[in-house]
């Protein structure tokens, strides 16, 4: 029996700090798991009030390097919920190519910088340099794709300026979309290459069946906007989230554990491709068939495949949204409003809430956010406690590598995690 | 160069977005990587040594004990200390909350504050001495090559201190608080960013902090006969950069 209780004090290759403590018995039974998000918390709550209704989404934003255009986007529409402002077709479109630049980033940071490693036994994407330079600059080259789609669109890749309540403050020339589409096209071979590349790749055989949760549209592959769906059958609209969704107090982690009918879930992008599998491109379902992808699948290292699967998707769909996108001028002008406002969107990890109350000043009273990084926490520990039993016969060292694995499956944000929680937090010591 | 720079990248408390910013050099990345020893990157590595480094890049501003003690470590084992972004200089966004009494934030956010270890927000240069400057939010990554470059050299970066007006007067751009009369942080915030956000109708908002001795009252002023409120003027200070000496005083006012 090789197994003992161990901590990986610092997981490496995720967003944040965080650590993970597993306790054994004697006979190797699993006492313990805890996730443990030692990440100072940065008291957005307490901050985002008396803030005016035009900042939310220029302060919001900055919870998350990685994300900022997901939680801009968020604040914008609940803040637009809020106040009763509509907004055009054309502010639709953009926000959605801008949303998949920053999935398509963000999925190639996590598929080849954060988890191929694990993947082909190498401790960095820098160390494969120079046994796989290919394989390693293809990810960089699709990930400076992205980035200079989002910089394009946003003025700058991390923390965007030109998204704005109601439209974009500046929208890029017609020739430099042109530029863009060309290279979209052209990376549509790298996007499947890039499915070739992790259906190749062994990945644990590990299965938990849980509900899995994402927006969800019959038009389109949902991302800012949808119903709330689950693979048990939950069908419901934005706002009723805060009437389905509860938080749990964890006594040894900063971030709170989100659950849905008092059970853990999943969020992210093999439950997205679960659930709206249909809305996919062509493309994107023709490679999901040809990497051997069953809708549903329930292991969560399958998360690799199905961002990838998204990255095909998400290459189609922004060369469909620049062919149809208006040019000219939009009106900018906002009337604030009191109101309560509610929005669901799909980060690149999984579905983002945020709502807010403004008062009749056009300050923020009141704020109210859950990451995806929340909503899975439980369920991270939910696999592990059934995953361990299954390599605790390997060697510690291995079973540690395969745990932080599968915490890297879910692409973990933690930044994003530890800013909105209202956690009751005993002192406990862990160890 | 036959010993290669060794090279350490921290996260204290902020958002990661100063790190990505590095990882957005991605023609770069591979010469980088090749040119001098990153031995410290925990969100890039899995296997990282605790120094001694020759430089050390750290994002995020000090927030806890357990880091107060950490980067008394870093500085100890560093030859140069970076500060990444306006965290790391001065706190950035979350030194809004050092105006609210500690115990009212924590009150704010956690049902039990008596196990919360977190202390006012501040940069770097409030515990140990930071050697380099890299400001904004965040800075742009042509400057962090900047500073990669003049390390490999051994001289210091050149690094701008003046306003952003400087950098939009060079992209020819009508002025927004002359022309069309919008309040715009611009004359009194630390150039870097390349007038990004005035190039893309959109006033300065400060995120680079202040330049060097800017007249942030006389700004005020300005905003003042544009008929902001003192409280819509003190938000604009007390923002990015609202706890430095140059703006304190008008962030006071909000």
């Amino acid at each position: 029996m090789n197994a003992k209780s161990f901590t990986v004090d610092y997981v490496s290759r995720v967003e944040g700090q965080g650590a993970l403590d597993v306790v054994l018995s004697r006979g190797g039974e699993v006492k313990e798991v805890r996730l443990r998000i030692f990440e100072p918390p940065k008291f957005f709550e307490a901050f985002l009030i008396g803030r005016g209704y035009e900042e939310v989404m220029e302060l919001t934003g900055r919870i998350c390097g990685i994300c900022p255009v997901a939680h801009q986007t968020t604040a914008l529409r609940a803040v637009e919920n809020a106040m009763g402002v509509q907004i055009s077709q054309k502010t639709r479109d953009l926000r959605k190519l801008f949303a998949l630049s920053a999935i398509m980033q963000s999925h190639t940071l996590s598929m080849y910088f954060l988890s191929l490693p694990d993947l082909m036994g190498y401790e960095s994407s820098l160390a494969m340099l120079n046994d796989h330079p290919e394989i390693v600059k293809r990810g960089l080259r699709i990930k400076k794709l992205a980035n200079d789609l989002t910089d394009l669109i946003g003025g700058r890749a991390v923390h965007p300026v030109t998204a704005k309540l109601k439209a974009f403050t500046s929208l890029p020339s017609r020739s430099k979309m042109n530029e863009i589409r060309k290279r979209l096209e052209d990376s549509r071979a790298e996007a499947q290459e890039t499915v070739d590349l992790f259906a190749g790749l062994e990945i644990p055989k590990f299965e938990r069946r849980c509900e899995h949760v994402a927006l969800s549209s019959q038009d389109e592959y949902a991302i800012n906007e949808g119903r709330i769906r689950s693979t048990d059958g939950l069908d419901i609209k934005e706002d009723e989230y805060r009437s389905h969704f509860d938080e749990e107090q964890v006594p040894y982690s900063m971030a709170k554990h989100s659950t849905l009918r008092s059970e853990s879930f999943m969020v992210g992008p093999l439950p997205r491709v679960n659930i709206n599998f249909d809305q996919l491109s062509p493309a994107a379902r023709k490679a999901a068939r040809s990497s051997g992808f069953k809708v549903p699948t329930f292991n969560p290292f399958a998360s690799h495949i199905a961002r990838a699967i998204e990255l095909v998707h998400a290459v189609d769909e922004c060369i469909d949204i620049i062919d149809r996108l208006p040019y000219g001028e939009e009106d900018r002008s906002v009337v604030p409003r009191p109101g309560d406002g509610f929005a669901v969107t799909e980060a690149p990890r999984g579905m983002l809430y945020h709502s807010y109350t403004i008062n009749r000043t056009g300050l923020v009273d009141r704020a109210d956010i859950v990451p995806p990084t929340a909503h899975n926490a439980k369920n991270v520990e939910s696999d592990l406690w059934r995953f361990l039993p299954q390599i605790i016969d390997l060697p510690l060292k291995e079973i540690t590598l395969k745990c932080e694995m599968l915490i890297r499956a879910y692409d973990p944000c933690i930044s994003c995690s530890v800013h909105f929680l209202r956690v009751k937090i005993d002192t406990v010591k862990c160890g | 160069m036959t010993d290669k720079l060794k090279v350490g990248v921290f996260k204290f408390t902020g958002c990661a977005g100063c790190q990505m910013e590095l990882l957005h050099l991605e023609a770069e990345l591979p010469q980088i990587a090749n040119a001098v020893d990153i031995t410290y990157w925990m969100m890039v590595k899995r296997e990282n040594q605790w120094g001694p480094w020759d430089m050390a890049l750290v994002e995020g501003s000090v927030s806890t004990p357990r880091e107060i003690k950490e980067i008394k470590e870093v500085r100890a084992r560093s030859k140069v200390l970076v500060a990444l972004g306006d965290c790391a200089v001065g706190g950035c966004l979350p030194t809004i909350r050092n105006w609210i009494p500690q115990i009212e934030a924590e009150r704010k956010v956690y049902e039990d504050p008596s196990v919360i270890l977190s202390t006012e927000i501040h940069g770097l240069d409030e515990y140990v001495p930071v050697d380099i400057y890299l400001r904004g939010c965040p800075p742009n990554r042509e400057m962090f090559l900047d500073t990669v470059k003049s390390a490999m050299l051994g001289v210091r970066p050149a690094l701008r201190r003046h306003c952003v007006c400087v950098e939009c007067k060079l992209n020819e751009n009508a002025c927004l608080i002359t022309e069309k009369h919008r309040p715009c942080m611009g004359p009194v915030t630390n150039a870097g960013c390349g007038a990004l956000c005035p190039s893309l109708d959109r006033e300065c908002e400060g995120c680079y902090g202040p330049m060097s001795s800017p007249n942030a009252a006389a700004l005020a002023d300005v905003f003042r006969e544009l008929r902001l409120t003192d409280q819509e003027i003190g938000r604009r200070f007390r923002k990015y950069a609202g706890t430095s000496p140059e703006f304190r005083p008008e962030a006071d006012k909000a």
